[in-house]
């Protein structure tokens, strides 16, 4: 789908706002939207939500060969999915350039900063290690996509646990979650990527920049540190110039920012392991938002039963057997296919099946009724004025097998007629 | 065979939280028990000249799996789907433009067919696209010892003997789609199609009330 163009009073009226130090939604230059971490109900989901910005991380891991110049390390693999529900130009499986340009900033934010220890991740050396897939999902796109995704791939990936793995001499033995509790990824960092928006060749500066802002800015400086200050990478698009006061100082801005949001990971990540040690149910069923007039819950409802066993003995009793002869399982029958029906053209016109009551062959398989030769009118379409009238009845032996083979197709039309109880 | 009485059948708790996207023109989550499917749709929109019909909308349906790519099981899971919308949907109403309807799994824990459905025909309804019927999705397993299960857990889907999924339409309640896996008898599906005709009843008044809910502030 073709996104709608950006109407140039809406540009203008913008970038205007921006010169008077004002924000569409109010905030500060240097403020980020609300944000929420959620996690789902099984280890390693992980939902993000920045502003009206939706993501979904998920990991998970399997065993593998290791790589050939590396077989004592396990294999990190990171795939970021615009979802054609985030927004109406993301198309599924093509690789657009915005998705190139994410996929490389999380690769290069998360596994060349490593901050997953990925020696811990090898069973055998050069037979057997763990790949661990982090897989992020957009939900939905108001902006700061990379933040987003960056947030909620560390916040998965400290969530995650992986099978407990025992090693007796030659055997390798991998417990189920039942028989031994998984264990977590060793973690050395959080690497957290803010993004800054640049207008107006590089004069006026936002972080966090919401869709419309990003629609008219000119270029996108993104840096990802980690808590205690060390940059993980930094990377300019957009091709402005920048000052090197420029960039010293948005490092600090993003070292403020960096701390604040990784408090919040702990703070949620704690939040989490209690609800579980509790023994709640945790995981989007629960955080379903009960207070919102948008969201409603039901609680389990018993299914009433009591006539079923009537019903449907009524149904199967009053289907008729279809009267083609059903070859014996093991038997195979050659040379004896369907009627050729190229001659009788009229035939042929008007099989309309119905696609919703296609499906419905299933209760009308067993009672078709089917028309048996001798019929001089064939009911064929739903139509009461076309009636086919066969003048020649020229093979009226055959005639039950020509009936019988394009009766599956009938059915869907006689059924429209069957009387339904 | 003959299937014995069933003795207590239920359907997990749902819930249901409609315009959570701002995105897409219509969005809906659905979740049944553990399972969980969030649902967007995108249209009436331009359509591309090579799928476009002329004289009505065409529907397109992406499943999209947690991990990994969509494969064939997606895909014959999105056509189950779109048969089902392209039979309550008045499409006639949209001559070439193209409706985009996106399904995520946000958690499988069992009946994952019927909970798209019920995403999907939330969503729908969100959108305000024109309907002719509603529609839901209803699981049913038959287990070794014959008993029928509705809505069953994936642990429980993974003992059954047969699985059968069915869409039912909200004016008469009858078959719209039907998908199953297994072996049952003649006599065994068609108490499992009573039995989900039945449960409709109750997702149905699920539907009423959301709606109800969602528009008793008058603005």
């Amino acid at each position: 789908m073709k996104d709608t163009p950006l109407a140039n009073c809406e540009r203008d009226f913008l970038l205007k706002a921006i010169e008077e130090k004002k924000r569409l939604d109010g905030r500060q230059t240097y403020d980020y939207r609300k944000m929420k971490i959620t996690f789902g109900t099984d280890y390693g989901c992980c939902f993000v939500d920045l502003g009206k910005t939706r993501v979904m991380a998920q990991v998970s891991c399997e065993l593998v060969t290791p790589q050939e110049n590396r077989p004592n390390e396990g294999i990190m693999f990171f795939n970021i999915e615009l979802s054609p529900m985030a927004a109406p130009e993301f198309e599924q499986g093509r690789q657009s350039e915005l998705s190139v340009k994410l996929n490389r900033q999380l690769e290069r934010c998360l596994r060349n900063s490593k901050c997953i220890d990925t020696e811990s991740l090898c069973v055998v050396s050069g037979a057997k290690v763990w790949k661990v897939r982090v897989d992020v999902h957009m939900l939905n796109h108001d902006g700061n996509l990379m933040d987003a995704a960056s947030i909620a791939a560390i916040s998965a990936l400290s969530h995650f646990r992986r099978p407990d793995v025992s090693i007796e001499g030659e055997e390798v033995t991998i417990y189920s979650p039942d028989e031994r509790d998984p264990i977590p990824l060793s973690i050395y960092h959080m690497p957290i990527s803010v993004s800054f928006s640049f207008f107006q060749q590089g004069t006026y500066l936002l972080v966090d920049p919401c869709e419309r802002e990003e629609r008219v800015m000119d270029g996108l400086l993104m840096i990802a540190m980690n808590k205690h200050r060390e940059i993980c990478s930094i990377q300019s698009s957009g091709g402005i110039m920048l000052l090197k006061e420029q960039v010293m100082r948005c490092s600090k801005i993003a070292s403020v920012k960096v701390s604040e949001i990784t408090e919040l990971i702990q703070k949620a990540l704690e939040n989490d392991k209690r609800a579980r040690k509790a023994g709640g149910r945790c995981g989007f069923a629960e955080s379903l938002p009960q207070e919102r007039i948008t969201a409603l819950k039901m609680d389990e409802t018993p299914v009433e039963m009591t006539d079923v066993t009537d019903r449907a003995n009524e149904i199967v009793q009053k289907a008729e057997v279809p009267p083609q002869t059903v070859p014996v399982p093991g038997v195979g029958q050659v040379g004896q296919g369907l009627q050729n029906t190229w001659g009788l053209e009229e035939e042929e016109e008007g099989e309309e099946t119905d696609d919703s009551e296609e499906d419905d062959k299933e209760d009308t398989v067993s009672k078709m009724e089917v028309e048996k030769s001798g019929v001089d009118v064939v009911e064929i379409s739903d139509s009461e004025e076309e009636e086919v009238v066969i003048l020649h009845q020229e093979k009226p032996d055959k005639a039950p097998k020509h009936t019988g083979s394009s009766s599956h197709q009938k059915g869907a039309a006689t059924s429209k007629k069957r009387q339904t109880k | 065979m003959e299937v014995c009485g069933p003795s207590s059948v239920s359907l997990r708790e749902f819930g249901c939280e409609q315009m959570l996207l701002s995105r897409p023109d219509g969005s809906a989550s659905f979740v049944q028990g553990d399972t969980s499917v969030l649902a967007a749709v995108y249209g009436p929109a331009e359509v591309k000249v090579s799928k476009e019909i002329y004289d009505r909308a065409t529907l397109e349906v992406l499943v999209q799996p947690k991990v990994g790519l969509p494969g064939v099981r997606e895909r014959s899971q999105e056509q189950s789907v779109r048969e089902t919308c392209e039979g309550s949907l008045l499409l006639s109403l949209h001559p070439r433009s193209s409706l985009t309807l996106v399904l995520q799994v946000l958690h499988d824990d069992g009946s994952l067919l019927s909970c798209y459905l019920n995403a999907a025909c939330m969503a729908l309804m969100d959108s305000g696209l024109a309907m002719s019927c509603l529609f839901c999705g209803v699981t049913c397993a038959i287990d070794a010892d014959g008993q029928i299960i509705t809505d069953p857990t994936a642990a429980q889907e993974k003992d059954c003997r047969a699985l059968m999924t069915f869409a039912i339409d909200s004016k008469d309640r009858k078959v719209m789609m039907s998908s199953t896996k297994g072996s049952f008898s003649v006599h065994e599906l068609q108490q499992c199609i009573a039995v989900s005709q039945k449960a409709a009843e109750s997702i149905f008044l699920f539907y009423r009330d959301s709606v109800r809910r969602r528009y008793s502030k008058n603005t």
